[in-house]
């Protein structure tokens, strides 16, 4: 995998395009409420990508449709917690302020391309209809900016597939189309929930490529979702490492990778198979996730660790900052126990 | 060793209603010149993305698909020349797991009854003994015999491929054909579902065609891999030589995009551009030549013959003409187990 990011450090004292703070967000199964996500919270630079990464299950998901406000009301709530977007909350948006938002600074592009294109109009069609949406712009001008959208996301001669059907791309073009559309109205904060999941590995590595690209030159920031730690060493500049609906690890990805401490981060890189290294040994994670109608007092990755004490089932362990590195933080009882504690024991 | 499988020149061929209506027929060549052969013991690898034909050559071999043309040699017996009765025999003995987990099992039957119906069916297990005998498969496969009486949906995907492989194993089977048996599951699941297979492999010395689009995973689970590009196999090796030391540009290609969890990582291939030609009109002459990098004239008229490099390694590219020695640190002939640290 090509290293696609973009060294270039970010300004620490730019302000946040996003920051989200102690974001909880429940579901009503069988009549109770029980937390997807738990006490989040994190922040976004401008030209930052933040990679939050983790099993099926673990929020990563629910975490972007909260900051998109898609939680279907029905089943879903958020019961605490504030989304700070571009200086504005989004919790306390109306549905018609977040319309607004939606697709213009705030875009979101997911998995399956093919079921988030309207299939019997044209892409030309759909990406202006976009751009129509939120400025107001004559038909032939939005149809221009369609054009050149297609041109950036770098679609082979786009004029000709201008008036294309959806089923007439392969599934790397879809995603493009579905990129093209995001960036329609130069968002401030793109969203990108597994987006290459769905395709094959020399066509995710365009797509991961013209991602970064435009997240440079148009200065995004971007939340990356995936469960592909592959992906995230080659696209994230922060990594954020998601177990049971908390931040479990947060640190710059170099360090993640190098020095992961949370044993659930270990644990992961030891049991993914290297296609660039010879056989060893691999370690699986016993056990399964904890379904999320189950309440634990304490650490919810507990009952799977190899480091498991007494204190770790009595209650959740702080995000603490690790000793000698800026900005990583691991939420661990054994691993990272708190600075006061570290120096009565030295 | 001795050789357990051995696919020669196998083809097969769709034929595909195109235009208006389905007016026109179309010839879709989804396995072209396809050989391999698999030790006792051995797990063999299929790798290649989405439409170059491994699952069609998985499914081939035990006849889900039929042929065109090609002999698939099974203990020295031509399988796809077996009449009804023996290829029944023969199904016990080759067994296949599938991607999905919950779409291959019955949501209407216990575990135990989908487990029973193909032991009975064979005559692995009687009536008397069925019961003892799902426990014991199901203890093998680390679940519970309290399984038995719950259903599909009951379970997790690892744990339902688990039951897969059950069901596969129930019939004491020689060689397992299982098509991307790991590809739906989560890492640290996925390891699990690895680790059990591997155990199993040794325990009872089966023999595995692998089919995944995952190179880390054919890696770490096969010892030699064949890399199949639109219905053809362009490459094929000891997984360690191979995937160090690529010969063919696709090979190169899909190693290089593979991710890998090491943030500093520097590329050594161009990336390729442009995407998969369709199988249905696929490019003259090697039908990688529209994305390759090292693409020369005679790639676009002549399809390259194959050759073979050393005793393991093999490639279809004009690149490597019989003047091509391996170059020094080419560790072609290195015994896969002897790279193990």
């Amino acid at each position: 995998m090509p290293p696609i990011r973009s060294y270039a450090m970010n300004n620490p004292t730019q302000r946040p395009i996003l920051s989200v703070e102690n974001l909880t967000t429940e579901f009503r199964i069988s009549g109770q409420w029980h937390p997807a996500i738990r006490d989040l919270s994190f922040h976004v630079q401008p030209n930052e990508t933040l990679a939050i990464v983790g099993e099926s299950g673990c929020g990563k998901s629910i975490t972007a449709l909260s900051i998109m406000q898609l939680i279907n009301k029905s089943q879903g709530r958020i019961a605490h917690g504030r989304i700070e977007f571009d200086g504005r909350d989004l919790t306390a948006c109306s549905e018609r302020e977040m319309e607004a938002v939606r697709g213009d600074a705030l875009a979101m592009i997911f998995q399956e391309p093919m079921t988030s294109l309207n299939p019997v109009m044209t892409i030309g069609f759909q990406i202006a209809e976009s751009v129509r949406y939120h400025r107001p712009v004559s038909k032939r001008e939005a149809n221009k900016r369609a054009l050149e959208l297609l041109e950036l996301v770098k679609i082979p001669s786009a004029a000709r597939r201008f008036d294309d059907y959806p089923h007439q791309f392969s599934g790397g073009m879809r995603q493009r189309v579905m990129i093209a559309m995001a960036l329609a109205c130069e968002p401030k904060l793109l969203l990108a929930d597994e987006p290459t999941t769905a395709l094959d590995v020399t066509i995710q590595v365009q797509i991961l490529a013209l991602l970064a690209d435009l997240k440079e030159t148009k200065q995004m920031g971007m939340v990356f979702i995936t469960h592909n730690l592959g992906v995230v060493a080659s696209i994230a500049d922060r990594v954020a490492v998601m177990y049971g609906g908390r931040i479990i690890e947060e640190a710059d990805v170099v360090s993640l990778f190098e020095h992961p401490t949370h044993p659930y981060t270990e644990a992961l890189l030891k049991s993914m198979p290297r296609v660039d290294q010879p056989r060893t040994a691999l370690h699986p994670i016993a056990g399964q996730v904890p379904p999320i109608t189950v309440d634990m007092p304490g650490c919810r990755y507990a009952e799977r660790c190899p480091l498991r004490e007494a204190r770790c089932d009595v209650s959740v362990p702080p995000l603490t900052p690790v000793a000698g590195a800026t900005g990583h933080r691991v939420r661990c009882w054994v691993r990272a126990p708190s600075p006061m504690l570290e120096a009565v024991a030295s | 060793m001795t050789e357990l499988l051995n696919v020669r020149h196998l083809h097969k061929t769709f034929t595909v209603n195109q235009g208006f209506m389905g007016s026109q027929k179309a010839k879709l060549h989804a396995l072209h010149d396809v050989s391999f052969s698999v030790e006792e013991g051995e797990a063999f690898g299929i790798v290649g993305e989405s439409g170059c034909g491994k699952s069609t050559a998985g499914r081939a071999l035990l006849r889900l698909i039929e042929p065109t043309s090609g002999e698939v040699f099974y203990k020295g017996e031509n399988i796809l020349k077996a009449d009804r009765a023996r290829m029944r025999a023969l199904r016990r003995e080759i067994q296949i797991i599938f991607q999905d987990p919950y779409a291959s099992l019955n949501p209407r039957l216990t575990i135990g009854k989908t487990l029973a119906e193909p032991m009975l069916l064979h005559g692995v297990a009687t009536r008397a003994n069925v019961q003892e005998k799902i426990e014991a498969a199901l203890t093998e496969v680390g679940l519970p015999p309290t399984a038995m009486a719950k259903y599909p949906h009951e379970f997790s995907g690892g744990q339902r491929q688990r039951i897969g492989i059950a069901r596969a194993l129930a019939l004491n089977p020689t060689l397992i054909v299982a098509d991307e048996p790991v590809s739906a599951l989560d890492v640290s699941i996925q390891a699990q579902v690895l680790l059990l297979m591997e155990s199993l492999q040794k325990k009872r010395s089966l023999s595995f065609v692998f089919i995944s689009h995952d190179l880390g995973v054919v890696r770490h689970f096969c010892k030699n891999v064949a890399v199949m590009y639109l219905g053809r196999i362009v490459e094929k090796g000891n997984v360690d030589s191979l995937f160090d030391q690529p010969l063919h540009p696709y090979t190169q290609a899909l190693r290089a995009a593979s991710p890998v969890p090491d943030p500093r990582k520097k590329i050594t291939v161009a990336r390729i551009e442009g995407d998969v030609a369709s199988a249905l009109s696929p490019p003259s002459g090697c039908h990688f030549h529209p994305r390759c990098p090292k693409a020369m004239d005679i790639c676009r008229k002549e399809y390259p013959v194959w050759r073979d490099v050393s005793l393991t390694r093999g490639v279809a590219c004009h690149l490597y003409t019989e003047h091509f020695a391996p170059a020094d640190d080419l560790r072609i002939d290195t015994p896969h187990q002897a790279l193990t640290p």
